[in-house]
């Protein structure tokens, strides 16, 4: 590729981000990566290796030269931050320009996912695409009814150009209303249900702010609120979430936008709920960064750093909003409508998780999936702009559906029944929302998605993750909980709200737990399911030679499951088993007399790391460490006091 | 004197008990001299025994004649009385606040107990130091268990028996004992057995301020180094802190007279700041408001968090000078009783697996803490509620289960208890049916008697079904040393703990049991595979000929 000067560079060492620890290695351009391999010093060991896809990095900074080299600093969006030094400086320099312009694509041809090719025939691609039918998950809710329908206003994007075309309405809303609606509010984005309350009839409807000013109305959008709050007869009102500060909303006013006036709407309760805006999470995310990121940090800068960002606080006004939209449908049987300026953020952001809450199949890994395509993807969510993927405005990035998983991540940690997925899938998503490569978060807008034909061009990311699900299987998800509890009720104490260091350190192999619950609970219930199989199996073997089993188990699991995909390897799912385990299990596996089970075993303690380089882009590529290794990094990250005895050390022996 | 003349009330009826995430009980509260009891005298409803020592705070309100009695405890826990009639309730606060505040031993309520339960193995004789010292004679004969403390003459706190240095003789130790805080000379605390080096704890040098030496001491300690090597000495103080007891007697070793020791000082708070940083740490997580600022600005203003980084911190240095420096270390902070505990017993979580088991870490506690003289009823006579001005109060124990839980957090599959085992033994620390945490030392244990005449937590622990209930159901017997993680990040408030009232644990506890239930239905497979597998080998050897096609 003609931006890449320098495909290779040599003896680059890489420094541990908490630690005075470093190694050493080979620094490859290729077109889509940059990738480290560490110099293979041990013959039985695997040599480290680190992919970043050049759509992952955020930030590449050249440091001043300094004795030992010219160091390079490089922080991805996926949270990893990777320091290099590279010993010649024109190398370093080579390296530095080359990623500056491959991490900056113009257009979207230039995206991973225009060129990723995983082995796949067209047909399997095409049926990835097809997994995700909204069309049918809106007939799941109960709709259309004799109350709502679904409008062909917006066939060809004409009234709203960043909403879907299938769009849902009261089935008293008239064209009419809908167009008059649609430009009393910014963007055209009018007032559409995205999602229905079956048991009470309420509707969850989004739309934007409307253009209000100080004194402005229109007689439609009231007659839209009208015809929504009519499709209810539980309550004779409807609610009208404003998710914005009070303040924000009347600063809009002067811009002529603004908020609706309870005098002019009959029926209608506003309220304002108070989520910031995109900037104010995206400087506070960038704060939280710099607080984790330094080293050396003492307890009391982590808690006043924590506090002072203000992240969780946001985390928490987001949760809180969900729950009062929650307890306005579930228990009073309202209908709501939920806004912010655009519609596409914060509205976003309370909509898919009161929905959360509030219906069990999108706490499924289906249903998530479902979720996060309707109210985020179809409704215009600017993907494009707020990830970044191209070249664009740096004041329109901001991290809000990180923040919404972060929402999620903070719910399955106080239901750790009710979801059907752990939190690896949470951060799955998360890598692959920035990736750019499978198509589905590609653009702002599903207009601009089929301009650029992306269900003919690439792949979508639903069919990877569930052809891998039983990577992101909760072991403790109970289906049957969400019959005791199919609206869930979170407390919303600040003491119930964590640190995600999953997330914001999942590259920081110090920080974590070096054995995963999570992982060994998984592993053996995958083992079950094999255990099971091999007792038919050594039960019809018995049979022939005339001992029939006792109980014969009519359910078990079939075959197919047998065929597992490969673990991924992550630092967050804790260090590989201990030698000894490893060991023992290499022997159990050597016992095994089926080739089946073997290979089930290898994946246990060996790493496929052919499949992840294809399959993961940057993620879980690190070597997998011994558990004598990981010991390794205590030591060098340990107190300033503890480098001063290893100087004593070093005075001792000479 | 007799708890009737104490109790003016016994027994008040239609009393409602209010707790948080349970449903509210209506039924007639007693009054015995032990115990607070709340029934409703019906089937399948939860009766309340509250331990009066388990009382920390009162506080009473009145609404027309309802009276309202909030019951603070000592595990955290705090729960609500509504008292029809104002002198019932009246009577019932106060003997409640006299009946939870006696002071005398004798009163005690495990010198009433009586076992309900068949004691399988007297836990007052499963730790004694003879046993232990058989296991490091069996690694060892550089060392020696001396009486010199038989009758606890020497050092008060310290056991009848302690482990010494061979060459080291009992008059030296006398000598040595009068130049350390407390009499408490250094004794050995852990032997090493992957490279023979050990561990010591002692109190402060009384070096004073004309830096007085003692050449016995010298010779103690430098008796436990080997030919060439050099030793640390950990003082779990800062130096400043290290300097000003010098002006009290205390001090630190010199440079000058312990050449061969290099020494290192960590900032391990006292005893009273602790206690200080508990009660707000326990305010900031009763805090009801809805604030995120607040309750981060309030846990940070705690301090709690710093202390078990500073703790943990302190123990992973100790245990990297004795498993990666291959050095002896000798740690000490000011009486030795508190702090060096804290380092001590940390220590060997992370480098002896067998600490990690449930008998191993009963036998730390033992030895560690209790025979090693942590003055428990001193610590653990008041807890963060408590109106009246701390005295001795001060959760180091805490503390160190704290330490304990992080590690096993980080190490999940690595310990063979899980966290209840933890918060068991610090429910029994402040307020216990069993004789084991009574008492400062092992001399005021043994003045009391209270082998014959109480029970021990041990012989409850020990017995099958609370074994089962303690145990990790994770646990893979791991025999490295495990080094935790001390960033903030990896540092998690102790829920189990702090928050154990605040939420409903329904939801956790059936993911707890739904991972227990995993486990075992695998072991379960497992042992049948096998059996089918016997079963098909044997048919296979004796029918040779059904084999071949």
């Amino acid at each position: 590729m003609e931006h890449i000067r320098t495909p290779k560079v040599e003896q680059v060492r890489l420094l541990e981000r908490f630690s005075n620890k470093s190694t050493s290695g080979t620094l490859h351009l290729t077109a889509t990566h940059l990738i480290f391999v560490e110099s293979n010093n041990a013959a039985t060991t695997a040599a480290q290796e680190i992919w970043i896809l050049h759509h992952h990095i955020a930030s590449v900074e050249k440091l001043s030269l300094t004795t030992s080299g010219c160091p390079l600093v490089i922080q991805c969006r996926n949270f990893r931050v990777v320091h290099f030094v590279v010993q010649r400086e024109r190398d370093c320099h080579d390296i530095y320009s080359s990623l500056l312009r491959l991490l900056r694509p113009v257009s979207y041809d230039e995206l991973y996912a225009f060129s990723y090719n995983p082995k796949q025939n067209e047909q399997q691609r095409e049926e990835g695409w097809q997994l995700i039918d909204l069309g049918a998950e809106f007939e799941r809710m109960g709709v259309p009814c004799d109350r709502w329908q679904l409008t062909d206003v917006n066939r060809d994007y004409k009234i709203c150009e960043t909403y879907p075309r299938d769009l849902y309405v009261p089935i008293t809303a008239s064209k009419p209303i809908i167009v008059g609606s649609s430009k009393f509010r910014s963007k055209g984005r009018f007032p559409v249900l995205t999602y229905f309350y079956q048991e009470k009839k309420a509707a969850v409807c989004r739309c934007s702010q409307p253009l209000s000013g100080f004194s402005a109305r229109c007689l439609e959008d009231e007659s839209m609120l009208q015809a929504i709050s009519k499709a209810n007869h539980n309550s004779r009102f409807v609610y009208v979430m404003d998710t914005r500060p009070k303040l924000n909303a009347m600063a809009n006013r002067a811009a002529g936008k603004g908020y609706e006036n309870e005098d002019n709407y009959s029926n209608i309760r506003f309220q304002f709920v108070g989520i910031e805006n995109i900037h104010v999470m995206r400087t506070s995310l960038q704060k939280l960064l710099e607080v984790v990121g330094s080293r050396f940090l003492s307890v009391n800068d982590y808690l006043l750093g924590l506090e002072s960002c203000g992240w969780l606080r946001h985390v928490k006004a987001v949760v809180d909003a969900a729950i009062f939209l929650t307890k306005a449908v579930t228990v009073e049987g309202a209908s709501v409508l939920v806004h912010c300026s655009d519609g596409w953020d914060r509205t976003a952001q309370v909509c898919s998780l009161g929905a959360l809450l509030m219906d069990p199949y999108y706490r499924t890994i289906k249903g998530f999936m479902v979720l996060i395509e309707k109210d985020w993807i179809s409704f215009g969510h600017k993907f494009a702009d707020r990830c970044d993927q191209l070249d664009g405005d740096p004041k329109e990035v901001s991290p809000v559906f990180t923040q919404f998983l972060e929402c999620v991540w903070q719910l399955t940690e106080q239901f750790p029944q009710a979801f059907e997925f752990s939190e690896w899938l949470l951060l799955q998503i998360h890598e692959h929302v920035h990736s750019c490569q499978y198509g589905n978060f590609l653009a702002n807008n599903q207009r601009l998605r089929e301009e650029l034909q992306l269900g003919d061009r690439t792949h979508s990311l639903w069919a990877f993750l569930l052809r891998e699900q039983q990577n992101y299987l909760n072991p403790a998800y109970c289906p049957t909980y969400a019959d005791a509890h199919p609206v869930l009720e979170p407390s919303t104490l600040p003491c119930h709200f964590k640190f995600w260091r999953n997330m914001y350190h999942q590259f920081d192999r110090s920080m974590h737990p070096r054995q995963s619950v999570l992982k060994n609970v998984l592993t053996l219930k995958e083992s079950n399911c094999q255990l099971e199989d091999t007792i038919k199996d050594l039960e019809t073997r018995l049979q022939k030679h005339g001992i029939s089993p006792p109980t014969p188990d009519p359910q078990a699991s079939p075959r197919a499951q047998r065929i597992l995909p490969t673990r991924p390897h992550s630092l967050i799912l804790g260090a590989p088993l201990s030698r000894k385990e490893a060991q023992r299990q290499h022997e159990e596996e050597e016992e095994e007399e089926e080739e089946e089970e073997e290979e089930v075993g290898e994946e246990v303690t060996e790493c496929c790391s052919d499949t992840e380089r294809t399959v993961e882009g940057s993620s879980g590529t690190e070597r997998k460490e011994s558990y004598s290794d990981l010991q390794e990094t205590y030591g060098a990250k340990a107190e300033p006091a503890v480098v001063s005895l290893e100087f004593g050390v070093a005075r001792m022996t000479c | 004197m007799e708890f009737a003349e104490l109790i003016k009330t016994p027994r008040v009826d239609g009393v409602v008990l209010r707790r948080p995430f349970l449903p509210t009980v209506e039924g007639t509260l007693c009054l015995t001299g032990h115990h607070l009891i709340l029934s409703s005298r019906q089937d399948n409803t939860e009766e309340l025994w509250l331990l009066h020592a388990n009382i920390d705070a009162i506080e009473k309100r009145f609404v027309g004649s309802l009276g309202t009695i909030i019951v603070k405890c000592k595990d955290l826990r705090v729960i609500q009385l509504d008292i029809p009639g104002m002198e019932e309730c009246l009577n019932i606060a106060s003997s409640i606040e006299v009946l939870s505040t006696l002071d005398s031993v004798s009163l005690m309520y495990p010198l009433f107990y009586r076992p309900m339960f068949q004691v399988i193995e007297d836990g007052w004789k499963s730790f004694l130091p003879e046993d232990a010292f058989k296991d490091l004679e069996s690694m060892t004969e550089e060392w020696r268990l001396s009486d010199v403390n038989k009758d606890y003459s020497v050092c008060s706190s310290y056991p009848p028996l302690v482990a010494v240095p061979k060459d080291v003789d009992d008059d030296t130790l006398r000598k040595a004992a009068a130049f350390r805080h407390g009499g408490r000379f250094p004794v050995l605390s852990y032997y090493h057995k992957k490279n023979g080096m050990v561990m010591m704890r002692s109190g402060q040098p009384l070096t004073g301020t004309n830096g007085r030496r003692c050449k016995e001491d010298e010779k103690l300690i430098n008796a436990t180094l080997r030919a060439g090597k050099r030793g640390y000495i950990i003082d779990t103080r800062t130096v400043s802190v290290a300097q000003q007891a010098k002006a009290r007697g205390g001090g630190f070793e010199s440079e000058a007279n312990y050449p061969q020791w290099r020494r290192i000082h960590k900032a391990i708070e006292r005893s009273s700041i602790l206690q200080e940083s508990l009660i707000k740490l326990v305010e900031a997580c009763n805090d009801q408001s809805h604030s995120m600022d607040r309750w981060l600005s309030k846990l940070e203003a705690s301090n709690w968090q710093t202390h078990v980084k500073e703790i943990l911190t302190s123990a992973c240095l100790a245990a990297q000078c004795i498993d990666r420096e291959g050095a002896s270390v000798l740690v000490h902070g000011t009486e030795g009783t508190d702090s060096t505990l804290q380092v001590t017993s940390l220590a060997q979580i992370i480098l002896d697996p067998a600490c990690r088991t449930i008998q191993g870490f009963q036998a730390l506690v033992e030895r560690e803490w209790l025979q090693a003289g942590h003055p428990f009823q001193q610590r653990c006579s008041q807890s963060a509620y408590s109106n009246s001005k701390p005295r001795c109060e001060a959760p180091v124990f805490l503390l160190f289960l704290d330490c304990v839980w992080q590690i096993l957090r980080q190490f999940p599959c690595s310990f063979q208890f899980s966290q209840h085992f933890l918060v068991l033994l610090f429910e029994h620390t402040y307020a216990s049916q069993f004789g084991t945490f009574m008492g400062n030392s092992a001399s005021e244990r043994s003045k009391l008697n209270l082998s014959q005449k109480t029970v021990s937590l041990w012989s409850w622990v020990n017995r099958p079904q609370e074994v089962e209930r303690l145990s990790n159901p994770l646990y893979e017997a791991n025999c490295l040393v495990i080094w935790p993680s001390v960033a903030p990040q990896s540092l998690l408030l102790w829920e189990g703990v702090f928050l154990r009232w605040k939420r409903s644990s329904r939801c956790l506890d059936e993911a707890y049991d739904e991972m227990v239930h995993i486990i075992q239905y695998n072991k379960e497979l497992q042992n049948k595979v096998n059996n089918l597998r016997r079963q098909l080998a044997q048919l296979e050897t004796e029918e040779p000929l059904l084999q071949t096609p």
